[in-house]
């Protein structure tokens, strides 16, 4: 990654214009070429250093429902609760974290009424507790890291 | 007679509208007219797909068109949950004033799960070491002064699934 990759993401953060040619209105402002831009962009979502490209939906406002959802997994159990976990479509994100509660996972569903049935699911599964941390309120400041 | 002052815009997506959403979610195209290239995908004229998505912009339906960076490739591997024991008469204002700091990413209010869980505050930390992290969380520690009766900081180690969220279409 070099100083004008850095400089193209950080102008990629937000605001990418809804228009013909959003290419060439960003380049111009960056004093690139439209190709350059497009090029760029394949190579930083191929190599991995950016994870996706476009539009970011607010997935409440899709409809559906979502929790956050933490167990305490006993360690020997650890990598054959996580298959069971991570089996289930509704896990849309799991993570271990270094706590009492070392597994934390999104569950995603349609309807408000399915989340209930797949925690229920998860803890028929595997015997374990499951903390049901949905949302309440979000204050909402857009992450900006420095490139 | 009299229209509603606020929600100007209908925050309802239709059909069509989540056509789009499905189509874009893994990323808009890299050809120079990206949503000429969704519009012809869907057989609908380009004018409508812009149109619809400048209204979802509007209406919050999409949080922001942009990149998304991977915080691990840009050195920024260390992740921290802080969870904060914020009094309820205070946890909103709280919220607010923690949202607001610029290294906080995500800022939620959630329910105490009593006796296992105390906390109600979460705020998302990222920093290229865990010392940046917990120099972070020592900031958010004295924002909150004697609002948070307690705190700790979760880091993640794994992830073990990351698939998105994704809408049928």
């Amino acid at each position: 990654m070099d100083a004008r990759d850095s400089r193209l993401i950080d102008a990629l953060h937000g605001g990418f214009p809804v228009c013909t040619r959003p290419y060439a209105a960003v380049a111009e402002s960056l004093g690139m070429s439209e190709g350059e831009v497009i090029d760029r962009l394949a190579r930083l979502l191929d190599d991995g250093t950016l994870t996706r490209f476009g539009p970011l939906y607010d997935a409440a406002r899709l409809g559906g429902a979502f929790t956050l959802a933490a167990m305490s997994v006993p360690e020997e159990r650890f990598d054959a609760v996580a298959e069971i976990v991570n089996g289930f479509p509704e896990v849309a994100h799991n993570y271990r974290r270094d706590h009492r509660f070392n597994m934390w996972f999104v569950v995603a569903t349609e309807r408000p009424e399915g989340i209930a049935g797949t925690l229920d699911r998860i803890r028929e599964r595997t015997g374990l507790a499951v903390l049901d941390l949905p949302k309440e309120q979000e204050y909402f400041l857009e992450l900006r890291l420095p490139t | 007679m009299s229209a509603p002052l606020t929600a100007s815009v209908d925050p309802a997506l239709d059909p069509i509208d989540r056509r789009i959403v499905a189509a874009t979610q893994a990323g808009l195209p890299l050809t120079a007219q990206p949503y000429h290239a969704v519009a012809a995908q869907l057989g609908l004229p380009p004018e409508e797909v812009m149109r619809r998505m400048n209204r979802m912009v509007e209406a919050g339906a999409i949080r922001r068109i942009g990149a998304v960076p991977n915080h691990y490739a840009l050195g920024w591997t260390a992740n921290g949950m802080s969870v904060w024991d914020v009094t309820d008469d205070q946890v909103d204002e709280a919220g607010h004033m923690v949202g607001g700091l610029e290294f906080v990413s995500h800022c939620y209010r959630r329910p105490r799960r009593p006796p296992d869980w105390p906390y109600n505050l979460f705020a998302m930390v990222h920093g290229r070491s865990r010392s940046e992290v917990e120099d972070k969380v020592m900031r958010i520690a004295a924002v909150l002064g004697s609002w948070s009766r307690d705190h700790d900081v979760l880091y993640s180690t794994k992830i073990l699934k990351k698939t998105g969220l994704r809408i049928g279409g």
